[in-house]
This record gives C-alpha cells, sequence and structure tokens, in this order.
C-alpha cells in the first residue's frame, strides 16, 4: 500500500514537472523503410490543447499509436500520465487507456449496438454500476448533443453525429488526456467546426486535448499549440501556431 | 469480477448470437451437419457390430465322449470346461436329450412313425457338452485343450464361420474407428474454421473494445460463451435428429422385419445415446470454446 502511494507520488511529480506526456528522444523503426519517428522529444502539459500536423508519413499515427500503447518505442522513453510505456506490463495497458479518451477518423463504434449501447460500453468496462451508467450516459449525450438519439442505431446517424458519439464515448469515464486522430477527417466543414468546438469546450474544463488532423483552416483559425512533423521529426512547436506548408 | 459485470457477460454471449446471426446460423449448420453424419455412422456401426456380436454368441462347439465314460469324468471334464476364460457357457445334453432333438429336427410331425424302427437309442454314446464361447477367436485354443482332455472322443465345431465372424468384427472395429476418427478431425477442423472465420470479421469490434480501455477477459468472455453457446446448441440439434430417425428406424423394423428379428437385433436407444450424447455435446461445446479462445486471442494483441 506504501509502495503504490509512494509510485502515485512519484508519478505526480513527474507529471508536474514533465507533463502528462512526455516523450524523450523517441524513435520508431518498423521492420521495413525509414524510421517512422526519428528521436522526437515533446512535452504536453495538463489542460494543453494540442494540435499535431503534418503530412502522410510524418509520422502522426506512429506517434497516437505510441501514446496509446499499441507500439513500443524502438529507443528513448515515452510516459503517459507519469507512466513509462516501455515498462507497462500487458494487463495494465487497459487502465492506462481509460485515462485516454480516444476518437478517431472513422469514429470506430460498435455498429450493431446503438449510441446508447456504445457510450455505455466505456463504463461498463470499468465496472461502474447499472444505476450509475443510466445517469451518467443521458448527461454526456445531452453534452455533445445527442440527447434524443440514444435509442438510434450508429448507422442511421450522419458522420457528425457518429463523432459525438465517438466523443461522447471517450469523454464518460472523465480521462486526463482526450486522443483524436483526424476526428474532422470524414466531416463536412459545419460538423467540423461543431466538433471543434466540442473538443475545444472538453478542454476548457479541464481535460488535456491532442488533436492530430490536416485541417489547415481549423488549425489556423483556433490559434492553439501547433507541433508540425515531417518524415518522423518534429520541425517546428509554436505556441498559437500556424499550419505549416510542406515546401518539398 | 463484479456481479453485474458477470450477468453482463453472459447477456452479451446470448445478445451476439442474435446480432450475429447468419454467422451463428452458419456455425450451428456446420457442426450439425458434421455431428449428424457423426451420429449416423456410430449408430450404424454400433449396431452392425451389435448384430456381429449377436451371432458370435450363437457359435458353439460340440465335445462327444469315448466310450464307457463315468459320469464323474463327465461332470469333471465340464468344470474344467466352465474353468475356461473364452467359455461363456456349457450346456450337458444327455443321450436321451439328443435323441429327441434328433426326432424333432429330422422326423417332425412324423417322429412316431420313424422311431418305431429303432428299439434303441441309437445315439447312446452322444452325450455331449454344447460350450458357448465368450470370444470367438479363441476358438482354436479352446478346441485344442479340448483334444487334450483325457475322456473327449470327438469334438465338432466349424472353424470357417468362427474365423469368419471374427474377421469381420475386427474389419469393422478398424474400419470404424478410422472413419469415425476421421469424421471427428474433419469436424473439429470445419467447426474451428467456421468459429475463426465468425471472430475474425469482428476483429473492428475487438479492436474498438481493446481501445477503450476493455481487458482481455472482458473481451474474449461473450466470445467464447458465444462459441459454447453455438456448439451446444450445433450438437444439440443433431442429436435430436438422428434420436428421432433411430426410434422411428426400430419401429419401422420391428412392425416390416418382424420376421427377421433373431437376426435384425438393433441396440436400444439409451445405449446408443448414452454414448453419443456426451461425445457430441463435448466436442460441441468443446470445439466452440477452443476455437473462439484462439481466434479472439490472436485479435487480442491491440
Amino acid at each position: 500500500m506504501r509502495r503504490r502511494e509512494a509510485i502515485r507520488k512519484q508519478q505526480a511529480k513527474f507529471i508536474e514537472e514533465n507533463g502528462v506526456i512526455c516523450l524523450d528522444n523517441v524513435s520508431k523503426s518498423y521492420s521495413t523503410g525509414s524510421p517512422a519517428l526519428n528521436g522526437i522529444s515533446l512535452k504536453v502539459h495538463r489542460g494543453e490543447f494540442v494540435f499535431i500536423v503534418g503530412d502522410s508519413g510524418s509520422g502522426k499515427s506512429t506517434l497516437i499509436k505510441l501514446l496509446l500503447r499499441e507500439l513500443v518505442a524502438s529507443s528513448g522513453q515515452v510516459n503517459v500520465m507519469g507512466k513509462d510505456m516501455a515498462k507497462l506490463r500487458r494487463r495494465e495497458i487497459p487502465k492506462l487507456r481509460r485515462n485516454l479518451g480516444v476518437v478517431f477518423q472513422d469514429f470506430r463504434l460498435l455498429n450493431d449496438r446503438n449510441v446508447y449501447e456504445n457510450v455505455a460500453f466505456a463504463q461498463r468496462i470499468i465496472e461502474v454500476p447499472g444505476r450509475e451508467i443510466r445517469r451518467n450516459v443521458p448527461a454526456i449525450l445531452a453534452t455533445v448533443g445527442l440527447a434524443g438519439k440514444y435509442k438510434a442505431k450508429t448507422t442511421q446517424l450522419s458522420g457528425g453525429e457518429q463523432q459525438r458519439v465517438a466523443l461522447a464515448r471517450a469523454l464518460i469515464n472523465n480521462p486526463s488526456i482526450l486522443l483524436a486522430d483526424e476526428p474532422t477527417g470524414n466531416l463536412d466543414p459545419k460538423n467540423s467546426w461543431d466538433i471543434m468546438k466540442l473538443l475545444e469546450e472538453i478542454n476548457e474544463a479541464g481535460t488535456t486535448v491532442v488533436v492530430v488532423t490536416h485541417n489547415r483552416e481549423i488549425v489556423n483559425a483556433m490559434q492553439k499549440r501547433v507541433v508540425t512533423m515531417k518524415k518522423g521529426v518534429i520541425i517546428s512547436d509554436e505556441e498559437e501556431g500556424a499550419y505549416i506548408d510542406d515546401e518539398d | 469480477m463484479k456481479i453485474s459485470t458477470f450477468f453482463y457477460t453472459i447477456q452479451q454471449g446470448f445478445k451476439n448470437l442474435f446480432r450475429n446471426k447468419w454467422y451463428s446460423l452458419a456455425s450451428i449448420a456446420t457442426i450439425s451437419a458434421c455431428l449428424f453424419l457423426f451420429g449416423i455412422f456410430y449408430a450404424i456401426v454400433a449396431n452392425f457390430q451389435y448384430m456381429v456380436k449377436g451371432a458370435e454368441e450363437n457359435i458353439c462347439v460340440t465335445v462327444f465322449f469315448e466310450d464307457g465314460i463315468t459320469d464323474t469324468r463327465i461332470e469333471e471334464i465340464g468344470k474344467m470346461i466352465r474353468n475356461r476364460t473364452e467359455v461363456s457357457e456349457v450346456v450337458y445334453i444327455s443321450a436321451e436329450e439328443a435323441w429327441e432333438d434328433y426326432q424333432k429336427i429330422y422326423f417332425g410331425d412324423r417322429a412316431e412313425e420313424f422311431i418305431a424302427g429303432y428299439p434303441t437309442n441309437p445315439l447312446y454314446r452322444d452325450m455331449n457338452y454344447v460350450v458357448y464361447l465368450s470370444d470367438v477367436s479363441m476358438q482354436d485354443t479352446l478346441v485344442t485343450y479340448l483334444y487334450s482332455i483325457e475322456g473327449v472322443r470327438l469334438v465338432r465345431y466349424s472353424a470357417l464361420t468362427a474365423s469368419t465372424l471374427s474377421g469381420v468384427n475386427l474389419l469393422i472395429g478398424y474400419v470404424s474407428l478410422g472413419i469415425i476418427v476421421v469424421l471427428l478431425a474433419v469436424s473439429v477442423f470445419l467447426i474451428s474454421n467456421t468459429v475463426t472465420i465468425g471472430i475474425s470479421v469482428r476483429r473492428e469490434e475487438i479492436n474498438i473494445m481493446k481501445y477503450i480501455g476493455a481487458t482481455d477477459f472482458f473481451v474474449r468472455a461473450p466470445f467464447v460463451l458465444e462459441g459454447m453457446l453455438i456448439g451446444l446448441i450445433g450438437a444439440a440439434i443433431p442429436l435430436w435428429v438422428v434420436h428421432y430417425f433411430y426410434g422411428s428406424v426400430l419401429d419401422y423394423a420391428a412392425e416390416k422385419f418382424s420376421m427377421l428379428s433373431h437376426l435384425l437385433k438393433f441396440l436400444p436407444a439409451e445405449t446408443i445415446f448414452g454414448f453419443l450424447t456426451p461425445v457430441c455435446l463435448g466436442v460441441g461445446v468443446g470445439i466452440g470454446f477452443m476455437g473462439s479462445i484462439s481466434t479472439v486471442r490472436k485479435h487480442l494483441h491491440v
């Protein structure tokens, strides 16, 4: 018990000093081709809103996979919520992911279940009592503007609505970090802006938000921190930055 | 694990059956078809062996004694024969009984007319032991032994019948074992393949669950339960069908071939299904369990 408390304190101290996400000289190579990430270092502090931009093959998706512990870095250190991803045991991965809300470009909803069941599923896996689930799910659906659609099948929803369901699912367990991988990639401009506004509100409520995107218009308009990647390295990291054009 | 999670898992296992109804139907049909073939074949082979065994039980060896043998010696010989492990039954036929049987067989209704020509029992030296075997393949060994007993004059037996039955029995044993093994292997392969394909197409679903922090157990349990349910239903259907047909065949045979009832002796349904039920349910549920658990495991590394 004491040891666990000591570890918790150590992690809190690490987060205070290095942020909720901390990459130190991280490289990732696959068996074929050039390295996907080549010695990148990045710190994201609690409550920040960060855009990660770059062309295809720049290493954005690999970065997200490292943060989700889907991949392990070939060298360097990846810390998420004070935990060293290389030292994380397999059975500890679900616990880490429950602290990370994830939103994908293709929504990744369970299409054989309705809106309510998709969102409730995230609570069931952390064994929240049914009574609380019945209270929490309608509340979070109201937050994302889907209060009236909880019975609908996900396939009956528009792209924007599906992404809101994915957001509700990502948020219902109050994650410390929200990772959004191209959340507007499949949406029209209006829905894209609606989703971004929601992400901004979530960030204002205290959640750290990391958005990987190609959407120049949104990045330039929102005036947030922008990390630009190219061929596996970070070429720019600016507060209130803008989308940098690839001049290759 | 909380009790609510336990019930949720069970509920999801049942729901999965209906969510993926075409896959469930395909899997159940595959399992049913395989186990139906297995059940039919087993029923045929078991009955065939039963009939051959029945025929074997009627094979007997007749032992005749030397002239002037005493009753005490005949009794001693009887005891010696009864002590043999390959012997199932020994019946003593006196000379009088032998003559009566002869009359019945050869003279029939005109016995009185014919026996007038025999003032004394012509079979006075033909009292004998009729020896039934528990294992027909041991007939030669028994005959050699019988000839070695002092006081035995003649041993009558049919070497050809015994060796034919023994050979047929052995052949059925090998062939049926081979076919059952092949059928079971094909069933295991087809069923596990169906389960594998069914779960593989839901890889995306497993990935999503893992991305949002579900434990391996939480992801796996409903799939495993689903696999076991499919196996159970897939095994229960052919068992019911084979049971129904078996009863019908028995009734039909009893009605249409009553004159052959001494030849066509069928095993009772309880004997057949005493074996088939646990084997089919075990194969169905076992393959459903193993197939789903191994397939889901492949997709859990996300």
